[in-house]
C-alpha cells in the first residue's frame, strides 16, 4: 500500500514506523507533486506529519483530500492535540510516539472508507464558496476575485476561529515555493477585506504582532 | 492541469467570458494583447499560444521569430470594461521559446530571475508607486489641459475629479487597492499612489493601471498621458517608488533606536542605489523627453544623493512612524511613469543589493535646510544619450538584464537619441534665428 508522506523529510521514527507496518511511503514535497510521484496502482493515503508549522500541515492535508482525494492520517505528538481541537482538513490522527499496530489499524481503515466528501459549497453567513466551480457569491452576488484570493478565503472558511500567522498563511495557501514573502499575506488580507465589502470587513480580524483570525 | 488552471477555465465557464486577453510587455514596457476564446484556453496552458515575436520592440532575433505565451493563472481577471454582450478577462504571460525555454528577452522574466535571487538571499522587496499622469482634451501635439484658467477651461475641476474616481473603482475592481489620490501641482495633473505589493505584482499592476487610467480616459472622451514632461513650464510626470524590503515577515530596512530607524541593510540599499543611480538611468528613464523632467525648479530629484525632505535629492527618507516597524520605507524618485516597471524594478533591487552585500559607505545625507551641495556630489544624467554612457560601462545593468535586453535597449535608444539630435527644434530657430 503506497502513502505519500509530507515533510517529504519526516522524522527517522515515523519512517521507521510506516515500514513496520507494511507500508510503502513515498516522500512529496508539496501537493502538487502527488501527481508526478504517484506510484502505478496509486496511493491509499496520505501521511501528514505536523512540525513546527501547523499552517504547512494543515494547508497540505486539505490540498491532498480536497484536490487529490486523499484520506490524510495526521501525525502528531502529545502537545498539539488541543490545537485540532476545531480543525478540519485531516480525517484521522495518530499520536507519536507511533504505535506501529495502531498505524497498521488506522492505515487500513482510511484506505478502506477513503476521504470523506468536502460539501460542494462553504458557507459562513451570506458568503457562499462553491468548491465545484470556484465561484465565491455574497448575499447570491457573485464577487470576482483572484485564484490566490479565492484560496485564503477558502483556508479561513474551513479554518475559522483561529490565529493564523502570516507564515502559517503563507504556507499553508501559497505553498513554499512562493517568492512573494509574507508581506503578500496583508495585501491580500486588504484585498479581501475590500471584496467583502465595508460591513464584512471585519469578518477577518488582525491580531496585533500575531496574524489573522477570520470570523 | 493544475488547480489553479482549472480555477481560471470554470471561471470563464461560470461568467460567460468570451475573450482572454493574454497581455505581456516589449522591452519598452508598451503592452501587448492578444485575445483568445475559452476553446483554446487550455493549449494555451498547456503549450502556450503562438505568435510572431519579429514585431514586437526587442523581441526579433535573426533566425526565429515564433514565440509562445504562456499565461500565468494567478493574473487572471475580468476586466471590468467591455463588459455586457462580450465579457473579457485578461491573464500577464510569460514568454517562452519554442523549445520551452524562459525568452531572454521578456521583460517579466527579467524581473523575476532578480527577484529569485533575492529570495535566495533572504529579501523580497516590495513597491509602492505614485503614478503621475496628466488629463488632455486629445492626443494632439498641442496639449490643452482640461482644468484652472488661463488655457482652456474645458471642464471645471470637478469633473477631472470624478474621471479619477471612476478610475479608482476600476483599478479596485482589478483588484488593485488606491491608497490615495489627488490633484497635483500642475493642471490637469493627477496622482494615484497604489497600495505596496511584492514587485513582480506592482509591475503587473503599474501595467494595468496605466491602461486603465487611459480607457476610463477615453470612456469620457478625453485623453490621459504618462509622457513625463508634457508641459514645458510645469512639473512633469514622475512615479517615486517606495521601496522595502522583508525577510519574512520582518521589514528589514527597519532598526529600533538607530538614526532615522535606518537599519544597515537599508543605508547599504540606499548606498547602492546612489552609487549605481547613473548607471540604471537610462532605463528607469528611458525616453529623449524623460530628461526634461529632471531639472531644477521643478521639485524632480537632480542630485545622486540622499536626504528627508530635500525634493532635489534622489532617495529620501520618510519619518518612521512609531510603533510600525513594517511601515520603513525609503523613496527612489527619479523614475518617471513612462518607464518599463519590470526593468526598473530589477535595476532599483540590484543596486540596492549590491550596496548591501559589498558594503557600499553611505555618503553624507542632505539632511539640512542647506541649500548647498556638497562637493563631489554625481548629478542624475542630464539627458539620455549621457545616461545610455553610463548604461553601457555597468556591469551591474548588463547582468541584471542579461545580454540580449541589454544590447537591444541600448541600440534602441541610442537610434531614439540620433533622431533626436538631428531634429531642430523650436528652441534653436527661436533663439538663433534672429541673431545670427
Amino acid at each position: 500500500m503506497f502513502v505519500a508522506v509530507h515533510p517529504p523529510s519526516p522524522s527517522q521514527s515515523l519512517i521507521s514506523a510506516l515500514l513496520a507496518a507494511g507500508l510503502q511511503p513515498v516522500p512529496i514535497g508539496s501537493p502538487s507533486e502527488v501527481t508526478d510521484r504517484a506510484p502505478h496502482q496509486g496511493f491509499a493515503l496520505a501521511v501528514v506529519q505536523v512540525t513546527d508549522d501547523l499552517g504547512l500541515a494543515i494547508g497540505t492535508a486539505g490540498k491532498l483530500r480536497s484536490d487529490h482525494g486523499l484520506p490524510v492520517l495526521l501525525v502528531t505528538d502529545r502537545t498539539n492535540t488541543a490545537d485540532l481541537d476545531d480543525l478540519d482538513g485531516f480525517d484521522d490522527f495518530l499520536l507519536s510516539p507511533i504505535d506501529v499496530a495502531e498505524l497498521r489499524v488506522r492505515a487500513a481503515r482510511l484506505a478502506l472508507v477513503g476521504v470523506e466528501p468536502e460539501p460542494e459549497v462553504l458557507r459562513h453567513r451570506e458568503l457562499e464558496l462553491n468548491t465545484a466551480t470556484y465561484q465565491a457569491t455574497l448575499a447570491g452576488e457573485p464577487r470576482d476575485l483572484t485564484y490566490m484570493e479565492y484560496e485564503l478565503l477558502r483556508f479561513f472558511v474551513e479554518n475559522p476561529g483561529r490565529v493564523w500567522s502570516r507564515q502559517q498563511l503563507l504556507s499553508a495557501v501559497w505553498g513554499y515555493d512562493y517568492f512573494g514573502g509574507a508581506r503578500t499575506v496583508d495585501v491580500h488580507v486588504r484585498r479581501l477585506r475590500a471584496k467583502l465589502g465595508e460591513e464584512r470587513s471585519s469578518w477577518i480580524t488582525t491580531v496585533r504582532s500575531v496574524g489573522y483570525r477570520f470570523g | 492541469m493544475s488547480r489553479e488552471h482549472d480555477y481560471v477555465m470554470r471561471t470563464v465557464e461560470e461568467r460567460g467570458v468570451r475573450f482572454i486577453r493574454l497581455w505581456f510587455t516589449d522591452v519598452l514596457g508598451m503592452l501587448k494583447s492578444f485575445a483568445i476564446t475559452p476553446a483554446e484556453l487550455e493549449t494555451a496552458f498547456e503549450e502556450g499560444m503562438r505568435f510572431d515575436g519579429s514585431s514586437i520592440d526587442g523581441f526579433s532575433r535573426r533566425h526565429e521569430s515564433e514565440m509562445l505565451a504562456r499565461p500565468d493563472p494567478r493574473t487572471f481577471q475580468i476586466l471590468p470594461w467591455r463588459e455586457g454582450e462580450f465579457g473579457a478577462a485578461r491573464m500577464f504571460c510569460d514568454i517562452v521559446t519554442p523549445e520551452g525555454e524562459p525568452f531572454e528577452g521578456d521583460p517579466r522574466w527579467v524581473l523575476r530571475r532578480n527577484l529569485e535571487r533575492a529570495h535566495e538571499l533572504g529579501y523580497s522587496l516590495y513597491v509602492g508607486p505614485e503614478l503621475e499622469y496628466f488629463y488632455f482634451k486629445d492626443s494632439s501635439a498641442d496639449p490643452v489641459v482640461l482644468d484652472r484658467g488661463g488655457y482652456f477651461d474645458l471642464t471645471p475641476l470637478d469633473v477631472a475629479q470624478e474621471y479619477r474616481r471612476q478610475t479608482i473603482l476600476t483599478l479596485e475592481r482589478l483588484g488593485i487597492p488606491v491608497e490615495s489620490s489627488h490633484h497635483e501641482v500642475s493642471p490637469s495633473q493627477h496622482e494615484l499612489d497604489l497600495r505596496h505589493t511584492d514587485a513582480l505584482t506592482m509591475a503587473d499592476n503599474v501595467v494595468t493601471a496605466r491602461l486603465a487610467v487611459k480607457e476610463v480616459a477615453m470612456e469620457h472622451g478625453i485623453y490621459a498621458t504618462f509622457m513625463p514632461k508634457p508641459l514645458e513650464s510645469y512639473d512633469g510626470s514622475g512615479m517615486h517608488l517606495h521601496l522595502s524590503l522583508f525577510s519574512g515577515d520582518e521589514n528589514v530596512f527597519h532598526e529600533e533606536g538607530a538614526e532615522f530607524g535606518l537599519s544597515k541593510t537599508a543605508r547599504g540599499f540606499i548606498a547602492g542605489l546612489l552609487h549605481h543611480g547613473r548607471e540604471i538611468t537610462a532605463v528607469t528613464n528611458q525616453w529623449v523627453n524623460s530628461y526634461k523632467r529632471l531639472v531644477t525648479g521643478f521639485d524632480a530629484p537632480v542630485y545622486e544623493q540622499w536626504g528627508r525632505h530635500d525634493q532635489s535629492a534622489v532617495v529620501l527618507v520618510p519619518a518612521a512612524k512609531r510603533n510600525k516597524p513594517g511601515a520603513a520605507r525609503i523613496e527612489y524618485r527619479s523614475p518617471d511613469s513612462a518607464c518599463n516597471p519590470y526593468l526598473a524594478f530589477s535595476l532599483i533591487l540590484a543596486a540596492g543589493l549590491a550596496g548591501i552585500e559589498n558594503n557600499y559607505d553611505l555618503p553624507e545625507g542632505r539632511l539640512g535646510d542647506s541649500p548647498s551641495v556638497p562637493a563631489g556630489t554625481h548629478r542624475l544624467p542630464s539627458n539620455l544619450a549621457e545616461a545610455l554612457d553610463a548604461m553601457e560601462a555597468s556591469d551591474l545593468v548588463r547582468s541584471t538584464l542579461g545580454d540580449h535586453v541589454f544590447k537591444w535597449f541600448i541600440r534602441n535608444k541610442r537610434d531614439e537619441w540620433d533622431r533626436y539630435q538631428s531634429h531642430v527644434s523650436r528652441f534653436e530657430l527661436e533663439t538663433y534665428l534672429p541673431v545670427l
